[in-house]
């Protein structure tokens, strides 16, 4: 959605490179399985999934741009929203759900985090992370909301209505009974960083997070 | 082949025509096996074709015409002389590319525009089967379809496509054939008739049935046409094709031809004169008693009802691609409704896209000029003819 849309995006075609965020989420899934992606834009990861490590892949998005783009890759898309249209998906009825850069975005991210987790066997989310030292540093310093290279709205006009931190993540994985299988940090383009998640120096340094997740 | 002209249609014959057309006919040694539990036959199929099927007969498209709509998908009208009713979208370098694809549309059993139809001569009487002619569903038009495919010697069609009724169809063949189709595009459609759908059709048939000239039926016999209650009947029906916004960015209050109101009731405001158009020159095209049935048969079409009250299990194992599209402004069959298609085809995990196009046209906008619609079924289409292994050219 918003912030994947601020980044170079490389058409994948037959599964060419893809972004380096991207590339780590698709690193996570194994082959030959069925991925729900939502929030998916073009449909850059359900390609390479589709034609790398051949997934069925499915994906929602808003964008009615980004769903033709994403059809015309011969993708299966369908327009439609994070927040009223999971429900009407089976349990377990993927492998994985993954939802990338949107938890931010949506209007009830605990009950979307909670149809992820019915709706497949694994769910890979990833999020920027309001707790990285710049942003506590320019609320401190300036008084006034953080405007980010990630986060480049103003307060008025950004579609990130419900930002946090990684601990707050965790926090509400282990409120709704989570097991965190995986978890990373990435910095702005997408890079891995060494620091161990949860852990003070991830949510200090991470630009953005990636976490795997389940139910116990 | 030649075109013989229907029964009641004699201003077809001599017309010129340039155009190929065809007609295919069972006799009793192949009567089409109807839901009803009759058979009908002579049966007769009438079907237009545009663009060339491949050697290996993979590049076919089925379009499926709607309720009032015909096998001249990209001809002019043999009657009216209008333009096709879908040329937009069906020719050289159009979404349905005939440079690329073969497109096969086969007039509606029911229908009057050469398929068998209630204005056809029943074998039994000699005279025109007025509401003798059997009731017919959406499934035995589908049926009647797969003959022409295999007269044509088609497996399996590349595509199947169409609008409102013609939707109903593409929901219909696939999932009574799902190994005879790769690609699907049910557009501006539903899994059923609601009670307000099937609440505007009983207007239509009880304004022509009110008619006197309607004959219980036979008006053929008697010389006469039911013109004005047909004519009501499409008056009534093609309000609810246009949405609000789009009559009043049309016609507003703008009164017709006059500075103002008469105080009678002529035909005072553009939109009551543009109604009566539209029913007066629907007249001239349309059989009334085919429009009984054809109506008829939209009311009784519930998919899922034939599925255990599930839509899903309608699509359990299907394996075609489908891609819904369905218009903001279309409250004959509403977005909501195509929805329900979409959570059917993700419970049963068949492949499917789905876009909502924003338009203020209504119900028609799948046949108007709606570039959106038109780029996304481009897309699905190409998309589909790669994973389907379709080269560029037929």
């Amino acid at each position: 959605m918003s912030l994947a849309s601020a980044r170079p995006m490389n058409h994948t075609g037959e599964g060419r490179s893809i972004r380096v965020d991207l590339q780590l989420i698709a690193d996570m899934i194994e082959p030959g399985g069925r991925v729900l992606d939502i929030g998916c834009d073009d449909g850059a990861l359900l390609a390479y999934l589709t034609h790398r490590k051949g997934v069925d892949g499915r994906g929602i998005e808003l964008s009615q741009a980004q769903v033709n783009a994403a059809v015309r890759g011969g993708l299966a898309v369908i327009q439609g929203d994070a927040d009223t249209d999971l429900v009407f998906y089976p349990d377990t009825s993927f492998d994985y759900a993954v939802l990338s850069q949107t938890l931010q975005a949506v209007s009830e991210p605990r009950r979307v985090l909670g149809e992820l987790v019915r709706i497949g066997r694994r769910a890979i989310i990833s999020f920027p992370n309001f707790g990285h030292w710049r942003v506590r540093l320019q609320l401190l310093t300036s008084g006034r909301m953080p405007v980010t290279g990630l986060l480049d709205h103003p307060w008025y006009a950004t579609p990130n209505i419900h930002l946090c931190t990684i601990r707050d993540f965790i926090t509400l994985c282990d409120e709704l009974g989570l097991v965190i299988e995986r978890g990373f940090v990435l910095n702005r383009a997408g890079q891995k960083l060494p620091f161990d998640v949860p852990g003070r120096l991830a949510n200090l340094f991470g630009e953005q997070a990636v976490f795997m997740v389940k139910r116990p | 082949m030649t075109y013989t002209a229907p029964a009641g249609m004699g201003r077809l014959e001599g017309a010129t025509r340039t155009w190929p057309d065809h007609r295919l006919t069972f006799g009793p040694d192949a009567p089409l096996a109807l839901e009803s539990g009759a058979e009908l036959w002579p049966l007769a199929l009438a079907y237009q074709t545009y663009g060339r099927l491949n050697a290996a007969r993979t590049n076919a498209i089925l379009v499926a015409h709607a309720l009032t709509g015909d096998q001249f998908v990209a001809d002019p009208h043999p009657i009216t002389g209008k333009p096709g009713w879908w040329e937009i979208m069906v020719g050289p370098g159009k979404p349905l590319d005939t440079e690329r694809y073969f497109i096969i549309c086969v007039n509606v059993i029911g229908g009057c525009m050469g398929s068998s139809g209630p204005k056809d001569i029943n074998p039994a009487t000699g005279r025109p089967y007025g509401l003798s002619f059997p009731m017919i569903t959406i499934a035995d038009m589908v049926n009647a379809q797969v003959r022409v495919l295999d007269h044509l010697g088609i497996d399996r069609l590349f595509s199947v496509i169409g609008g409102s009724m013609g939707g109903m169809q593409v929901l219909q063949f696939a999932a009574r054939y799902p190994e005879r189709v790769f690609s699907a595009l049910p557009i501006a459609t539903a899994a059923h008739h609601t009670a307000q759908n099937i609440a505007f059709h009983e207007v239509g048939r009880q304004a022509i049935m009110a008619d006197p000239d309607w004959c219980g039926g036979d008006y053929l016999l008697d010389n006469k046409l039911p013109a004005r209650g047909l004519a009501v009947a499409r008056m009534a029906a093609h309000i609810t094709y246009l949405s609000e916004s789009a009559l009043h960015r049309k016609f507003g209050r703008n009164l017709q031809d006059r500075p103002k109101l008469s105080f009678a009731f002529d035909a005072d405001f553009q939109v009551e004169s543009y109604l009566r158009h539209q029913g007066l020159s629907f007249v001239e095209r349309f059989d009334a008693n085919s429009y009984l049935y054809i109506t008829r048969a939209m009311d009784y079409f519930d998919l899922a009802a034939d599925y255990g009250g599930k839509l899903a299990n309608a699509f359990a194992g299907v394996k075609t691609r489908f891609c819904v599209v369905s218009f903001t402004s279309d409250w004959l069959f509403p977005t909501a409704e195509s929805k329900t298609l979409v959570h059917a085809f993700n419970a049963a995990g068949a492949p499917v896209s789905y876009v909502e196009i924003a338009s203020d046209k209504g119900h028609d906008a799948f046949l108007l000029d709606e570039p959106e619609f038109h780029a996304t079924v481009t897309a699905f289409l190409n998309g589909a003819a790669n994973l389907a292994g379709l080269t560029d050219r037929a």
